[in-house]
């Protein structure tokens, strides 16, 4: 099975420091780390999946693959409790895979088919569930960081306890919004986790191009947000800060930035092709940080777990995988009568 | 099993592409993420990446083959433990790969019979019921009544309905401690208090986004805007986020707020401060525009607007925050959004306004009256959707019509009802329609040009008469 990478050719030196992980990583009982494992292991799969099939032209669009990022919506998930709130941009496909949300669902809503989560209105980038609690899926950079303090903001208004699990990413960072949110979230004490998918690049342009302030756990500082830096590729690492994260929204202290410094390997989006770094980059971090290889390892070596159990979940992922894509391409078109749909409720009398 | 390696498309528009360079030879084995090849397109060089483990088996298309059709089988990879030599002879059947892509050949064909479909020019979405009785006078003639302005009218509806339902609450600048920037707030702070009426820092992209959010999760924001201007800071979330989210989700996230300020031109404030938005809003489907003009309408219709389960984009007018009208005294007064009113009837001449524009075209009809034109009024209320029946039933009687407004004239909400009355109303006419709008300008600060920049009694007078042939 072939996918299209982005590749590149010229991009000679990286100007991405080296990633490092973290001094004290905290242990993953046995079942925590099958746990992560599988839920890694259905993102991964699932995208290359979507790779597969953008190939053939049945996606449509613009595709962004979570492929490298697993352990940050995973081990963040880990922390959270039925309630709690996610919000994310347009790389969003993880993040409802890891809300639990049906990959089949997700897998037609790509392919534009009525069986999807949007019935086929929403595409890629703009899938819901209030079911799952995951309130999309925004297209244009860092709006969902506004609209994830306004959960949190109702959160707090209702005083129910729960959580706004608020992703963006080191480009949205930027954004003018982001700051006015941090500044009413802090000043309102929202209970809100801004979630910073560092993954090196905002499409073409690096960190260290695009940012006077390159260590974005400190973008909250002038307005007292605690912030720290995550291995992003380490799964343990990102529950363990998570933990804190939650404790401490929970307890009405305001929000909380995780900087989790991650690394997508494919491209921006399907027509990326990521002319813009090294190769070497490339394969360094899939070589020595691959989120799902390091699990895989520790359960055969750590946990003792055999080849031929991890080798079963293999297998059982990519049914579920396969039987996602046989559904999205065999599902009809959403009804012509479906334009005219869901564009206003109907009010009540 | 032995699977296909397709031609894979690289971008929406890539039909097919060159084979540039195998990176794997016949017999190699592959394992997951190894680079297979590259192919260039116009417009890059990509790379093709292995999924599955395997050995590649057979190379389908050589090294520097152009023009290469996406979907084409470029190589076959055997997989574990599978004979190399069958897979290459073609006898593996690819799986859930080579499965697809006959639909996805089959997947557009059917997209073009579906687009085919809807060949009839499909009614827009609006709510307005069809053939309904003109709204000349909503309430009996006994109704007690009481006389109060605008603003006090805006914030009785607001405090009814924060009342009424605990989920409503108001944000937005000044709204608080201040009392609001235009007193429309005044007394919320001490009978809600802090967590119900929220006063934000000056930051309308920020707490624009904030209150979609909380609409999002089931409250009832009312976002103030002090004024329409300062919402251009944050019109990407009433468009993009408030708007279209209902549709996007496929019905599943509807966005319950009202986005509430005033509108249009104040007095001397200059061109920034002055702009007219009843026509971009109003462009937006997913979206309802009110933009009222008598005080009972204002509190009628803001109390539907905050019911509304959809956005709302309530648009107030500065100089008519301090105008008395009449309202009437009954214990919930709620107007149906999407219904225009004839505020004065006449049978020579109808005179379409909405707001402000009201004014001119009251005063413009009483000018008329004693020269012996009778003109009807009809004031739209509500934007979107707009209530096109109450138009055509009028100019079916009056055949001339003339539309006021104090915005821009090019596709501006004259422009709209005109193409409506020409659709739906052609053969009724007498005359062009004409439209009475403000300049094309930014607004001016001197009090002569500001004036002239915005629409006058006496240009509707003479809008009318023209189409009268008077």
């Amino acid at each position: 099975m072939a996918a299209a990478r982005n590749a590149r050719k010229a991009a000679s030196k990286s100007d991405a420091p080296e990633h490092k992980p973290a001094p004290n990583i905290p242990q993953f009982t046995k079942d925590e780390d099958l746990h992560a494992y599988r839920e890694m292991l259905l993102i991964r799969r699932f995208e290359e999946k979507a790779g597969q099939l953008y190939g053939m032209g049945l996606i449509g669009g613009f595709c962004h693959l979570y492929i490298g990022q697993e352990a940050v919506v995973v081990g963040l998930q880990m922390a959270s409790t039925d309630g709690d709130q996610v919000i994310t941009g347009y790389r969003d496909h993880g993040h409802m895979l890891a809300c639990g949300m049906d990959a089949k669902g997700v897998m037609a809503e790509l392919t534009g088919r009525q069986g999807g989560y949007s019935r086929g209105k929403g595409g890629s980038m703009h899938m819901f569930s209030r079911e799952k609690q995951f309130f999309g899926g925004h297209g244009i950079v860092g709006a969902q960081v506004s609209l994830g303090t306004g959960l949190a903001f109702a959160d707090a208004y209702k005083k129910n306890g729960n959580v706004s699990f608020t992703y963006f990413g080191d480009g949205a960072a930027n954004q003018g919004q982001v700051y006015e949110s941090f500044n009413m979230a802090a000043l309102w004490k929202l209970p809100v986790i801004y979630v910073i998918e560092n993954n090196r690049y905002a499409m073409g342009t690096s960190v260290a191009r695009a940012s006077a302030q390159t260590d974005f756990s400190k973008r909250g500082l002038s307005f007292g947000i605690p912030g720290e830096q995550v291995d992003g590729m380490d799964v343990r690492t990102v529950r363990e800060a998570a933990v804190r994260a939650v404790e401490h929204a929970r307890a009405a202290k305001g929000p909380y930035i995780l900087e989790m410094q991650t690394y997508r390997y494919r491209g921006h989006s399907m027509s990326d092709p990521a002319k813009y770094r090294s190769k070497d980059e490339v394969s360094k971090m899939r070589d020595e940080h691959d989120p799902i290889e390091m699990v895989r390892k520790r359960l055969i070596e750590a946990h003792g777990v055999a080849e031929a159990d991890l080798k079963a979940t293999d297998a059982e992922i990519r049914e579920i995988v396969n039987e996602s894509a046989d559904f999205a391409t065999n599902d009809p078109e959403p009804d012509p009568k479906e334009l005219w749909t869901d564009i206003l409720l109907e009010a009540r009398a | 099993m032995a699977t296909d390696i397709l031609m894979p498309a690289l971008s929406p528009t890539m039909e097919e592409g060159k084979l540039a360079k195998w990176l794997k030879k016949e017999g190699d084995a592959v394992k997951s993420g190894d680079i297979l090849a590259e192919i260039e397109t116009d417009k890059a060089t990509m790379e093709v990446e292995a999924i599955d483990e395997g050995v590649l088996a057979k190379i389908l298309v050589p090294d520097g083959t152009e023009n290469v059709a996406v979907n084409t089988p470029i190589a076959i990879i055997a997989g574990e433990g599978e004979d190399v030599s069958e897979a290459a002879a073609g006898g593996g059947k690819p799986k859930s790969n080579g499965q697809a892509a006959p639909d996805a050949e089959k997947a557009p064909v059917e997209a073009k019979s579906s687009e085919d479909a809807p060949k009839v020019p499909a009614a827009p979405a609006t709510v307005t019921s069809k053939a309904a009785e003109p709204v000349v006078d909503e309430f009996p003639a006994d109704t007690p009544m009481v006389t109060m302005t605008v603003r006090e009218a805006l914030r009785d509806a607001m405090v009814e309905e924060m009342r009424r339902d605990e989920n409503v609450f108001v944000m937005g600048e000044e709204v608080a401690e201040y009392q609001g920037a235009y007193k429309i707030t005044q007394g919320l702070l001490q009978e809600f208090g802090a967590r119900r009426v929220v006063d934000t820092p000056i930051t309308e992209h920020g707490f624009a986004g904030i209150a979609v959010g909380a609409a999002f999760s089931g409250l009832r924001p009312i976002c103030e805007f002090m004024t329409f201007n300062f919402a251009m800071q944050a019109i990407d979330h009433i468009i993009n986020s408030a708007a279209k989210t209902l549709y996007m989700s496929g019905g599943q996230l509807g966005c319950p707020i009202v986005f509430r300020g005033p509108n249009g031109a104040a007095a001397r404030v200059g061109a920034q401060h002055s702009h007219d938005y009843s026509a971009w809003y109003s462009n937006v489907p997913g979206l309802k525009v009110v933009a009222p003009y008598t005080a009972a309408d204002f509190k009628g219709l803001l109390k539907a607007a905050i019911r509304d389960p959809n956005p709302v984009v309530f648009l107030e007018n500065e100089i008519l925050y301090g105008q008395s009208f009449p309202v009437p005294q009954i214990d919930d007064l709620v107007l149906p959004i999407g219904k225009a009113k004839i505020h004065r009837p006449g049978k020579d001449v109808t005179l379409v306004s909405f707001s402000i524009g009201m004014t001119y075209a009251l005063k413009a009809a009483q000018a008329l009256a004693e020269e012996g034109i009778e003109a009807e009024v009809i004031d739209l209320r509500t934007l979107r959707p707009m209530d096109s029946d109450t138009i055509v039933e009028s100019v079916k009687k009056t055949g001339r019509c003339v539309t006021v407004e104090e915005g821009f004239p090019q596709s501006g909400i004259g422009a709209e009802i005109v193409a409506r009355l020409m659709a739906d109303a052609f053969d009724y006419l007498d005359a062009p329609v004409l439209r009475v709008t403000g300049k094309d300008v930014p607004m001016p600060y001197a009090a002569n040009l500001e004036k002239l920049a915005l629409p006058s009694v006496a240009e509707v007078i003479e809008a009318a008469k023209a189409v009268c042939y008077k």
